[in-house]
């Protein structure tokens, strides 16, 4: 199998809110932490654009390498998850992450930062696949279940894409030559490595540095 | 007598850290996701523990949740 990629489709997104609300409800997300969320650009503006947002589970993933205690693992199925039993909520993932993935619950009287949450691309965590102590740290472990994210499962324009690498680009990459129009495939060269993306702007002929 | 308390005493203090969980770096090893799931929500069609099985479902759910140009052409 490839490897488990998200794409959301910006031409389809309707800024819904219901991958969000899918998330908070299928792994019972605490108040005030949002491991998926709906940003929109130039709201209001006619043509303006949406863009579901979360956890990419990148190929070379910024978090896993700045974190300090070493919490991060990469699945088979490239999915980045991480161990709450090791994690120190420092937050060095968080000002990593080109997406502003990582999410610290503020608990207690003094809104001390926990341990850091994060999209899991309803994989779970560590723990026994289905569990209570998984599903308390982590939320559902879908993937165990033969089930893909309840993001992408509840999108209802099907904008946010989910599953095998090679499955959702050949059915976004249908739905381009179809439409006949731009790909507007936000993220998925930051988060996967494309030809744009971390390289050098071309260089124009005749221009000196 | 007292000196019999003490020992024990001292044992009990000295055997304490020995209950204690080892703290060492590193993440636990996690179970495959194709190895499926101890709940009652596993979805139907296919087996849990055979990867082929896993991945074939996964896609056919894939394709049929999320393509709707193969539904309505």
């Amino acid at each position: 199998m490839a490897r488990m990629k998200f794409i959301c489709d910006a031409e389809r997104c309707i800024e819904c809110n219901g991958c969000v609300t899918a998330c908070k409800n299928e792994h019972e997300v605490p108040w005030g932490v949002n491991r998926r969320r709906v940003v929109t650009l130039n709201d209001g503006v006619p043509g303006e654009k949406s863009i579901s947002v979360a956890c990419m589970h990148c190929s070379d993933a910024p978090c896993m390498a700045v974190c300090p205690v070493n919490c991060f693992y990469k699945t088979d199925e490239g999915v980045v998850l991480h161990d709450k039993d090791i994690c120190i909520g420092c937050g060095y993932c968080s000002y990593a992450c080109p997406f502003g993935a990582p999410q610290f619950p503020s608990q207690g009287t003094f809104g001390v930062r926990g341990k850091m949450d994060k999209c899991t691309f309803c994989a779970g965590g560590p723990e026994a696949n289905g569990s209570q102590a998984e599903f308390e740290k982590y939320g559902r472990n879908r993937l165990a279940e033969g089930k893909l994210p309840a993001c992408a499962e509840m999108c209802s324009t099907k904008a946010l894409l989910a599953g095998d690498g090679d499955v959702v680009a050949d059915i976004f990459r249908n739905r381009v030559v179809k439409r006949n129009k731009g790909a507007e495939v936000w993220g998925w060269g930051t988060a996967y490595g494309s030809k744009q993306a971390g390289q050098a702007p071309a260089k124009v002929e005749g221009v000196k540095k | 007598m007292m000196q019999r308390i003490s020992l024990i005493l001292l044992s009990v203090a000295a055997l304490t850290a020995c209950g204690e969980k080892a703290q060492t770096l590193g993440t636990k090893n996690d179970a495959t996701a194709f190895s499926g799931a101890s709940n009652a929500f596993v979805a139907p069609g296919w087996q849990a523990g055979d990867k082929n099985s896993w991945e074939q479902h996964l896609r056919a759910r894939g394709q049929y949740g999320m393509n709707d140009h193969s539904r309505a052409p």
